[in-house]
């Protein structure tokens, strides 16, 4: 069933162009002198022009700094509130408000992003006004949105790890006298470290693209990378932000990349593991 | 009465060990503080009436007198959703957007999907990461790519105006067609990968046997191939259809002053005319659409579960 129909073939290269197309043309343009960024200036170009500008953008390179940041510290919170969450859910199947909890769980993901952000800035403004916290808005109202959103993919990546432990190495170890943190320490986390790994790359993303839910809950002291790019391409094309998506592109390309090759080396291990193991000779 | 919470919590028998209260508590109470209690405070900000104060609403709880508790419940702002023409428009205009987009890429992305679990080898995973990476690359910088690329001066208009398909440039920019567009480049990716990762169970011995007993091909994508990745077609559609209903940033970016979506109304509510409660009630009955919608694909599901 090699076989792909030519209607297949066509989707598919016709497909990828549309993905990438719009990609490469940033990526090209980028590089264009003309102040216009759709017309190519054939003289000046290719010119590194936009990437000095760029850098010396000092509002832009501040507000990367406070998205980097925030992205950063919104990751490392989510995955452990999302293992506690996911270990919750799969460890333990009978527990009061376990329906309520999934739900809760799910339900942050299927929100439209307007709705998100609304409640959560009508949450932090009551809250100030009844126990004073937090006082107005800016970075930290911005975290707790993120942690909030981004915890629930979080669980989905680790509860779906968490599923396939083999629990007889837990029961074993709980046998032999470990306390239950300690088996969870020494058998149970090594063995999900992959998935919380990918959830914490996933939040860091989801935190670090986030524009709308940000909008809301953010004060006029604090600015996020996308919401300086958004208030910008509002007045039309500009040929720094093609500079910037170039920087951003390849980021994510060698990264994926990365994530890539090692996906397929521990793939390969596998299954020369599994033909050790069944005493087939290479 | 916080520190009587906290005792009644840890001595109330919760069916787990004392270990097990702290990791199940510590996220149920994030949840609960950052997700259901100010969904519950949308919900009574709908109810309110608009002030001019900070914040702008009237509270709907008030102490008259002492002792006499006033509840005062503000109907007006759904009967004002309801009522008028411009936000019942926005709602339809927003599920035919939404819909036509989600159509259109599960129509681009079977294929794909079925084309990228069909290859072999290392070119599989080559493709598939092809479909994460921009999956990964930011949405704001992915829709911003067709402001140059739509343009009036832009490449596409140039190709057109060359090849002489058009007599001169088109305006694609600020049209309904750019928003489909934009929608369809934007979540393409969030159908591929649930297709894709359904059409890669799919036991391929089935589609032999029944091409042995002579069945051509089409007849068995339908009655073999399509029926057993329905749930993959019914999460990729969920997953492209729900945000894009609420979708803000590509109609404010490629649509026209006169594409009205429920988000971008929501949106300007809020943060243009500053009437929270209108906002809220707006915010309230999309999701009331949204849960019906999930509400009736399940029963489908169950019951196609049970017909089986």
């Amino acid at each position: 069933m090699n076989r792909r129909s030519p209607f297949v073939w066509f989707m598919m290269v016709a497909g990828f162009l549309f993905l990438y197309i719009p990609i490469v043309s940033m990526i090209v343009y980028s590089f264009n002198a003309s102040r216009l960024v759709t017309v190519w200036d054939a003289a000046h170009s290719p010119t590194l022009h936009w990437y000095r500008e760029l850098f010396e953008n000092e509002p832009l390179i501040s507000a990367a700094g406070l998205s980097f940041k925030v992205a950063a510290i919104n990751a490392s919170c989510a995955v452990v509130l999302a293992t506690m969450a996911a270990f919750a859910l799969v460890r333990y199947r009978h527990f009061r408000g376990r329906a309520l909890f999934g739900l809760l769980t799910t339900a942050p993901m299927v929100l439209p992003e307007v709705i998100t952000g609304l409640s959560l800035l009508l949450l932090f403004v009551g809250m100030e006004q009844w126990i004073g916290w937090p006082h107005g808005r800016g970075a930290v109202t911005i975290l707790l949105a993120h942690i909030t959103f981004s915890m629930a993919y979080a669980i989905v990546v680790i509860q779906a790890r968490l599923l396939t432990v083999d629990r007889s190495l837990e029961e074993a170890a709980m046998d032999l006298g470990a306390k239950p943190f300690k088996v969870f320490a020494v058998i149970t986390l090594p063995l999900i470290v992959p998935a919380i790994a990918s959830a914490w790359v996933l939040s860091f993303i989801l935190s670090w693209d986030d524009l709308v839910i940000t909008s809301f809950v953010s004060g006029p002291s604090s600015t996020t990378l996308p919401q300086l790019v958004f208030s910008k391409v509002r007045l039309g094309v500009s040929p720094d932000i093609n500079a910037l998506a170039t920087i951003l592109v390849s980021v994510v390309s060698v990264a994926v990349v990365a994530a890539g090759i090692y996906m397929m080396r521990v793939e390969k291990r596998r299954v020369l593991d599994l033909q050790k193991a069944l005493g087939v000779e290479q | 009465m916080l520190a009587r919470l906290f005792t009644s919590w840890r001595n109330a028998h919760w069916g787990v060990r004392m270990g097990a209260r702290w990791v199940i508590g510590i996220p149920y109470l994030w949840l609960w503080v950052f997700f259901l209690i100010p969904f519950l405070i949308v919900l009574k900000i709908a109810f309110s009436n608009i002030q001019l104060a900070m914040p702008p609403v009237e509270p709907l709880v008030r102490f008259t007198e002492p002792y006499v508790m006033q509840l005062r419940l503000h109907f007006g702002n759904f009967a004002f959703v309801f009522n008028d023409s411009l936000y019942r428009e926005a709602f339809v205009n927003s599920l035919k957007i939404a819909g036509v987009s989600t159509v259109l890429t599960l129509l681009i992305g079977y294929p794909m999907a079925y084309g990228i679990a069909r290859t072999t080898g290392a070119m599989r995973q080559v493709l598939f990461l092809m479909v994460v990476l921009p999956f990964f690359t930011s949405f704001l910088l992915r829709v911003y790519a067709w402001l140059g690329l739509l343009g009036k001066a832009g490449p596409l208009n140039a190709v057109l105006v060359a090849l002489h398909i058009v007599p001169e440039p088109v305006q694609f920019l600020q049209t309904d067609f750019a928003v489909y567009l934009g929608m369809v480049y934007s979540y393409l990716p969030f159908m591929i990968l649930p297709l894709y990762s359904a059409i890669e169970k799919l036991d391929l011995t089935l589609l032999e046997a029944a091409m042995d007993l002579g069945c051509k091909p089409v007849k068995a994508f339908f009655t073999i191939t399509l029926p057993l990745t329905a749930e993959g077609i019914l999460a990729g559609c969920l997953l492209v259809f729900i945000p894009a209903v609420g979708e803000y940033v590509i109609p404010a970016l490629l649509g026209g002053p006169d594409t009205l979506m429920i988000g971008r109304v929501v949106w300007d509510e809020f943060f243009g005319n500053r009437d929270w409660p209108v906002a809220s009630a707006l915010a309230i009955v999309l999701l009331a659409i949204l849960a019906g919608f999930v509400l009736i694909l399940q029963r489908v599901q169950n019951r196609g579960e049970v017909a089986e």
